[in-house]
């Protein structure tokens, strides 16, 4: 067993999800055993291989710094839960 | 400086690049549109939107890299930074962690106390500025988009700096550079140029670094300042007190002149960086590098240097004169018509600066042109008109826009050098003041100045001073 309750917590806290406590256990199972699995890859010998960062051969997308058209205040809008002037409306954060 | 503590300063920067588009979708980064009018799927953070990396900021990232002295990294990578604030609309701000573009840079700064010194630049990288929030009354905050996802370079120093005075010549520099190469508005009000700044202190000696305060919403030179200065005020204070100082961020207000710790925030910082698997790896190669530096202009630590050699200018008129990007072109297009630098650099300094200020304008809008001042020194160096009388040109060549000929002419502000004239205002001073004249001849000789004056006034300043002088001296000599 690697991932305690306080890590299923402590993740949950960072991903804003509240977990009921008998859910608490199930989660922390099933990370575990997620993270064995990837444990697996472990067992490798990676020494002087590049760590890599994405699946595909590739590099180098770009665009060029030309403007498009924006998709308007009214459809930016349209699935906020909340909106005024023109704006998102969230409730009041406290700096 | 204090006796006992020695102050640790490193500074992290965040540039706001003046490309046309945001760094990731084609929506314009134009300031004071209404909001959320600049957006689309991409800086909105809605599913399924794919970001595209601008290439114009990857050339501005090389740019600041190579100005700053950096190694520019062959393969770099974007990493997603998790929070979750109401600004940040996809949950993660879109950055650079490992593998940043830009390392292992420097600059040289010079400060009255300490000299010429090196400070080390950790990293720049590349990332994407997060929306607007504004807080309403009662119980809601406004959120605004148009800000997210426009491009930043933010510029992490090493902890180098020991000294409020250091770390503004360090950001002074950097303000400059990234000015001059264009990649940046350089408008600290507005945010294009924001600094944190984190601050230390520890005893002389001790090798460890103290724990660090991270000051934020520093956005005036003179702020940073104050800031700094009250932080380590605080801190020395905070150790005196047989306490210990915490690691968190602080808010600094101007107003008051103090900060306030933002500790209730910082509560589990834990970004969990991944390699952000919507943008490829970048690959910048020797060759586009190289293309970069081709394009670079003249950094104003080279041209300064350039300006005492081949112009023959003191060291302080050539900083005051290469500044400014824009002070130093027009510098350079008014010795290209007069040939005598010093002249230029005094009048440049001296009445070009100051009418700006006093109009509150800028070098680019200046009403009197490379190519009007020209003519106006042509003719102090031909002697149609005096040093003095030029000056009274300059201010009607700025108001009326036209040259300096014009206005000589149209005001009668010529010269006189004709020696039958001045020798004729001559005699009419001393006949005037018998008992000064008196006291020159008997040996006071700084009565002179009196009667260069007198002359200078009955001509309206038009007689030629040196002329004047000349024949002043002939005539009390008589």
């Amino acid at each position: 067993m690697k991932i305690s309750q306080t890590d299923v917590e402590k993740v949950a806290r960072l991903s804003r999800l509240s977990l009921a406590p008998e859910d608490l256990e199930t989660m922390r199972g099933q990370m575990d055993a997620v993270l064995g699995y990837v444990d697996k890859l472990n067992e490798l010998d990676t020494e002087g291989i590049e760590p890599m960062a994405h699946a595909v051969p590739m590099a180098n997308a770009f665009r060029e710094d030309e403007v498009k058209p924006s998709i308007g205040v009214e459809r930016a809008l349209q699935n906020a839960p909340a909106s005024g002037d023109e704006c998102f409306t969230v409730p009041k954060v406290i700096e | 400086m204090n006796s006992r503590y020695e102050v640790v300063i490193g500074l992290e920067v965040h540039v706001q690049l003046t490309t046309k588009t945001k760094i990731f979708c084609g929506c314009s980064k134009d300031f004071g549109q209404s909001p959320n009018s600049q957006t689309c799927p991409v800086c909105l953070g809605l599913p399924g939107a794919l970001p595209v990396l601008s290439r114009q900021v990857v050339d501005d990232a090389i740019k600041a890299g190579l100005a700053t002295n950096c190694q520019i990294a062959p393969h770099s990578i974007f990493a997603r930074k998790n929070y979750f604030y109401p600004d940040l609309p996809k949950g993660y701000q879109i950055s650079q962690f490992e593998l940043p573009i830009c390392e292992h840079g420097w600059l040289d700064i010079e400060t009255e106390d300490s000299g010429k010194k090196r400070l080390g630049i950790t990293r720049i990288h590349m990332e994407e500025d997060a929306g607007k929030l504004t807080h309403n009354d009662g119980n809601s905050s406004s959120v605004d988009l148009n800000r997210a996802c426009t491009p930043l370079l933010e510029v992490v120093s090493e902890p180098d700096m020991r000294s409020s005075d250091e770390a503004i010549a360090y950001l002074k520099q950097l303000h400059q550079i990234v000015v001059y190469l264009g990649i940046c508005d350089g408008n600290l009000d507005e945010g294009s140029f924001r600094c944190d700044a984190n601050v230390s202190i520890r005893p002389w000696g001790q090798e460890e670094l103290g724990t660090r305060a991270e000051l934020k919403n520093l956005n005036s030179f003179r702020f940073i300042k104050q800031a700094i200065e009250y932080e380590v005020e605080r801190q020395i204070d905070v150790i005196d007190a047989g306490e210990q100082v915490v690691q968190e961020t602080r808010l600094f207000d101007p107003d008051a002149g103090v900060s306030r710790s933002m500790r209730g925030k910082e509560e589990a910082h834990d970004y969990r960086y991944f390699p952000d698997p919507d943008l490829l790896p970048l690959e910048v190669s020797e060759q586009w590098v190289e293309e970069v530096r081709q394009k670079l202009p003249e950094l104003p630590a080279i041209k300064k240097l350039r300006y005492q050699e081949q112009f023959g200018l003191p060291e302080y008129d050539a900083g005051v004169i290469v500044a400014e990007r824009a002070l130093a072109e027009y510098f350079e297009a008014l010795v290209a018509k007069h040939d005598n630098p010093k002249i230029c650099a005094n009048w440049v300094m001296g009445e070009v600066l100051s009418a700006l200020k006093d109009s509150d304008l800028t070098i680019s809008e200046c009403p009197v042109t490379p190519e009007l001042l020209a003519g106006i020194l042509f003719r102090i160096s031909d002697n149609t008109i005096s040093g003095k009388i030029a000056k009274t040109v300059f201010t009607e060549v700025w108001q009326s826009g036209k040259t300096a000929d014009e206005v000589i002419e149209a005001k009668g502000l010529k010269q006189v050098t004709d020696t039958g004239a001045i020798e004729a205002i001559i005699d009419e001073i001393i006949a005037a003041n018998p008992n000064q004249a008196a006291e020159y001849r008997g040996g006071k000789e700084k009565m002179m100045g009196y009667f260069v004056g007198q002359v200078m006034k009955a001509s309206k300043g038009k007689a030629n001073p040196g002329m004047a002088n000349q024949l002043l001296k002939k005539k009390l000599a008589e």
